[in-house]
């Protein structure tokens, strides 16, 4: 039958994914640290006193004369190297990485040679940039200068595009099945992971971003179908309660995570093409091209999506069964099917929001689980299990999280959005799209 | 393969101080989820506010241990009405999104280095509790049956901690065979029957919290004395999984069930881990495919797909707990 | 008219029957109750009110808006306007379970027995008052034994009044359809209400088990209680109610004793025009 042939094809080309993981990826963890919950790092954040954070420095740790790991400082400036163990290592900067205007504060010193990391904790340096700092009262707060808030704004346009397109599978998913899917962070992951993979010249074909782009969003896709019918279809028609549901998720997405570092690593890898670029300067604003990739595709895929929504047959079921699923299957529509396409194309967008975020700050095992929170505060803001919630929240989320580095440190980007979202559940928890149906 | 050995560290474990914490957490999510039916997933949250407030105390204002102690109980106080008083009007899966993001919001917060004055940022707050081992009556030495030993530091803490446990499950018990508990079940059952009889369910869900979370500060607490250090990396997100493990396993809403399923997940957690390491010995077939390091990678792959599990095929866990979930 | 046999002539012999006709003495007064769903009115009560002491029917075709009108009153739901009082009590903004401590105390259409608990677990969670219910109360078994003790008597000559005690140690979940009924109806009683609201209390339930239902609701009335229920069956509402509140798409269309209403041209129009329409319940 049909359905049966589908079905296998789908598990077959999910046994494919990962035997092909598994055949190339020992390779690839030929640079990572330790296990996650025991790993030490080295780390650190450069911030020049005109310039700003520093984003797209190489920095490189080498135990003796092997390199063990590099990264390169992300658009807070920050860098992170796990590192084997306790020990002794040198720690490198290279200057020509640095962008226009920026520059050690010795030039001669690019190295530290002596950088002791202890058991069980993190160990930062500082590489010192511009000029000495001039003695500031500790509690003034530098004021947002045009320059940056028009940046940051850029910035967070672009990160807002892109949780807006990892953020609709989770509202579609949870519209159409009232299922909260904890594992969808992995589904962002994997589209980048898989991306890398197929673009990697050393471990993987070497394929065009991209094509590389496109096969891994197509396998995402599968996976989210595989997902729906092996595991959350028998779950469903069990009746198995929400919060079951919710547990098997959260499971579900520790086993995927982990399971990625063991064959990726702990380290950030930027992919080949977008390893380093040189900034555009237009005006009192400073961009990258990718971020205009990025964000060119993501609004066309965007408008895509609204398109299908509005005047498709499929968009109008969709917008029905995530509304109201019972008159939607009464009306006739096939719910089963709606589910199983959402699931697709929920899990397809979600890899392609993983390829974007790591096109603008490199592929990481757990950029997914980072993500997760920011995207379900986009969702709930949104509107849980509305169409277009997450277009909205996804923008607001992004907007918010890079504004508040204007005035916060950026470690709290996120924090704040995660803040913001107890808030706003705490006024209208239907979000700004959403129904106020009962909500507790 | 030693499995002697796999079999004694596993022991070992199931009684040491990261499985006594565990249990006290898991009592307190016993309450939350088994009792009351809150899904709590940010119970970590509460641990690292008994441990931080404690450490903050004692380090940054010099308080004397117990005065500290108290502080984190405190704060463990004050985060459960700062959760629960906007979060326990809504629905399971809105409390879940609070519970975890204020986890989440709490770890990122204390590791940061601009407040590293006060927390210790990632680094954490060392030796604060070192007048606990002062009072230790316990003489120097090491003690144990076999190969499973302990130091007389250790050994002082677990009891110390046992201790802890067994009051708290005593607390539990009067509690839950109360009318207080009866309300409880009846939330857990169905919220709008209680109203219709009247119960403030509202009120009733805050105060769980908040009993459920001085159990997961007091869990904090210990461990923090145990290492004689607070760190950010003991407060991670992800560590409430486990304690969902521990409990399933034990058997939800059954009074010993989280004792027993601590003790159970920290007995598999390293035995797996001993038998990793011992299979992957150069030269084995599994050591072209595993490294050393993946382990703690693997294991807690291992208990992700142990969670799924259980929940699809055993949700009564070992003691047999509540098997039916409530309809949705 | 002629009253049914057995029916005393009671404080409504002399009111007028028409919707929103003042009460003697009302229990529960309603103003203006609007509830609106995504543009469709479920509700729309211009004035309304219960008399104290005797049984009143609410009746009307499916999707009239009964069991809204029931949620709004008890506070399980808001209008988007309106104000309405109990006993003299304002109820306006109350939260469920406070309009059931001041005495009026709701079942469910879809029995809510709380299936995990015993029968009688069931009825001690009614009892008001219980030192043992406050949280460090609790954790001193002798501040809350006396009370415990004297709410399980009482508890068990509930059920033995409605036949259900000697399944008193069963879980409330292995009751039948019938008994739930009776639990539900037991359980409200523990709470000592002055106004009994039942939703459909008849739905379900087999004829034997019907009349012995009935019985029980009107020694309710003979007790001194009031009694508000929502019901489709008419022979059931002939045989109990003093008074009958008839709603249809929300609103109050007529009012009267039963004889009167049944003969009601009106309310026959609305029971037979819903035959014609969509049921108004699904939104567009």
């Amino acid at each position: 039958m049909k359905s049966d042939l589908a079905r296998r094809l789908v598990c077959g080309a999910m046994v494919v994914v990962l035997a092909v993981l598994a055949v190339l990826a020992p390779r690839a963890s030929a640079q990572e640290g330790d296990p996650a919950e025991t790993e030490v790092a080295i780390f650190g954040a450069l911030d020049d006193a005109d310039h700003g954070p520093v984003e797209g420095a190489q920095i490189e740790v080498l135990l003796g004369e092997e390199v063990v790991g590099t990264a390169s400082s992300d658009a807070s400036g920050e860098w992170r190297i796990v590192v084997p163990g306790p020990g002794t290592y040198r720690v490198r900067i290279d200057p020509t990485t640095l962008p226009e205007g920026v520059s050690l504060r010795d030039p001669e010193r690019t190295e530290l040679p002596a950088v002791r990391v202890l058991e069980g904790r993190d160990k930062r340096v500082v590489f010192a940039l511009g000029e000495r700092a001039r003695p500031r009262p500790a509690d003034v707060v530098r004021p947002p200068s045009g320059n940056r808030v028009v940046n940051r704004l850029w910035t967070g346009l672009v990160v807002g595009i892109v949780i807006a397109l990892s953020s609709i599978g989770l509202s579609l998913v949870f519209g159409t099945t009232r299922l909260v899917n904890f594992a969808h962070g992995e589904m962002v992951t994997l589209g980048a992971l898989l991306a890398w993979l197929f673009s990697s010249g050393t471990v993987g074909p070497g394929w065009s971003l991209v094509i590389a782009g496109a096969v891994s969003i197509a396998l995402s896709g599968l996976f989210g179908a595989v997902q729906d019918r092996v595991l959350w279809r028998p779950l469903l028609d069990r009746r198995t309660d929400l919060i079951s549901l919710m547990i098997v998720s959260i499971g579900l997405a520790m086993l995927l995570r982990y399971t990625f570092t063991v064959f990726f690593g702990s380290n950030v890898r930027p992919f080949r093409e977008y390893a380093a670029q040189a900034p555009w300067v237009w005006g009192p604003l400073v961009l990258r091209p990718k971020q205009l990739v990025v964000l060119g595709v993501g609004i066309a895929v965007i408008a895509l999506y609204a398109l299908v929504l509005q005047k498709t047959r499929l968009g109008t079921a969709i917008r029905a069964t995530s509304d109201n699923r019972d008159l939607a299957e009464s009306s006739g529509i096939n719910v089963d099917r709606v589910v199983l396409l959402v699931w697709i194309a929920g899990s397809g967008l979600a890899a392609l929001g993983g390829v974007s975020y790591a096109t603008l700050y490199g592929v990481e095992w757990d950029i997914g689980f980072r993500l997760l929170l920011p995207i379900f505060a986009a969702v709930v803001l949104g509107g849980l299990g509305t169409a277009y919630g997450p277009l909205v929240g996804g923008l607001a989320i992004g907007l918010v999280s890079e504004l508040s580095t204007l005035w916060v440190p950026a470690e709290f980007k996120f924090a704040w959005a995660l803040f913001g979202l107890i808030v706003l559940l705490l006024i209208r928890p239907q979000g700004l799209l959403g129904r106020a149906e009962r909500v507790g | 393969m030693d499995l002697v050995q796999v079999f004694t560290d596993g022991l070992r474990a199931a009684v040491g101080v990261p499985a006594i914490a565990y249990a006290l957490a898991v009592i307190g999510l016993n309450v939350h989820f088994g009792y009351t039916g809150l899904f709590n997933i940010g119970q970590i949250g509460f641990l690292a506010a008994g441990a931080y407030g404690a450490g903050i105390s004692a380090s940054l204002w010099g308080w004397p241990l117990p005065l500290a102690i108290l502080a984190g109980v405190v704060a463990a106080v004050l985060l459960g009405l700062l959760l629960g008083l906007p979060a326990l009007r809504l629905r399971a899966e809105y409390l879940a999104i609070v519970t975890i993001s204020a986890s989440e919001i709490i770890r990122i917060t204390v590791r940061s280095t601009s407040v590293e004055g006060v927390t210790g940022g990632p680094q954490g707050i060392g030796r604060w509790a070192s007048s606990f081992y002062d009072v230790n009556p316990i003489p120097s030495g090491r003690y144990g049956i076999g190969s499973i030993e302990f130091n007389h530091r250790e050994l002082w803490v677990m009891l110390v901690g046992w201790v802890l446990v067994a009051l708290a499950v005593l607390v539990t018990w009067l509690l839950v065979r109360s009318p207080w508990g009866r309300v409880l079940r009846s939330i857990r059952d169905d919220e709008d029957a209680a109203r219709s009889l009247g119960k403030n369910v509202y009120a009733f869900k805050v105060q769980s919290l908040v009993y459920g979370g001085v159990l997961g500060a007091l869990a904090g607490l210990l461990l923090a004395i145990n290492a004689n250090y607070t760190t950010p990396g003991e407060y991670q997100t992800v560590f409430t999984f486990y304690m969902y493990v521990a409990l399933i396993l034990g058997g939800i809403g059954k009074l010993f069930g989280p004792v027993l399923g601590s003790m159970l997940f920290w007995f598999t957690l390293q035995a797996t881990d001993v038998l990793l390491r011992q299979l992957i010995q150069p030269g084995s077939w599994a050591a072209t495919y595993i490294e050393q390091r993946d382990i703690g990678q693997l294991r807690l792959a291992l208990v992700g797909l142990a969670l799924m599990l259980l929940v699809i095929f055993r949700p009564q866990g070992i003691l047999g707990g509540r098997a039916e979930g409530r309809s949705r | 008219m002629t009253e049914p046999t057995g029916r005393r002539p009671g404080p409504l012999a002399e009111i007028e029957g028409r919707p929103g006709v003042p009460k003697p003495d009302p229990l529960v007064v309603a103003d203006g109750i609007v509830r609106t769903f995504g543009g469709l009115k479920a509700v729309d009560v211009d004035h309304l009110e219960i008399q104290r002491g005797v049984i009143t029917a609410l009746i009307g075709p499916n999707g009239a808006g009964k069991t809204t009108f029931f949620n709004l009153l008890t506070g399980f739901d808001r209008p988007q306007s309106g104000t309405w009082s109990f006993d003299g009590h304002d109820l306006t903004g109350l939260r469920a379970h406070q309009v059931a401590r001041l005495g009026m105390v709701r079942t469910f259409q879809l029995t809510k027995v709380l299936a995990d608990m015993t029968v009688l677990d069931n009825m001690l969670l009614a009892a008001r008052d219980n030192p043992g219910e406050r949280f460090f109360g609790a954790l001193v078994p002798s501040r809350w034994r006396s009370a415990e003790e004297a709410n399980v008597e009482r508890a068990h000559d509930l059920l033995r009044k409605v036949g259900l005690d000697a399944k008193a140690q069963d879980a409330a979940g292995t009751l039948s359809g019938g008994q739930r009924k009776l639990l539900e109806l037991a359980r409200a009683l523990m709470v000592e209400p002055s106004l009994v609201m039942l939703d459909e209390p008849m739905a379900g339930v087999n004829p034997a088990l019907t009349q012995s239902l009935l019985a029980h609701i009107t020694a309710l009335r003979d007790e001194g209680r009031s009694v508000l229920f929502v019901e489709h069956d008419m022979e059931v509402v002939h045989e109990i109610s003093d008074w009958v509140v008839v709603m249809a798409e929300g609103r109050v269309i007529a009012e009267g004793p039963p004889a009167q209403v049944t003969a009601d041209p009106v309310v026959i129009d609305a029971y037979l025009g819903t035959a014609h329409h969509r049921d108004p319940e699904i939104p567009r």
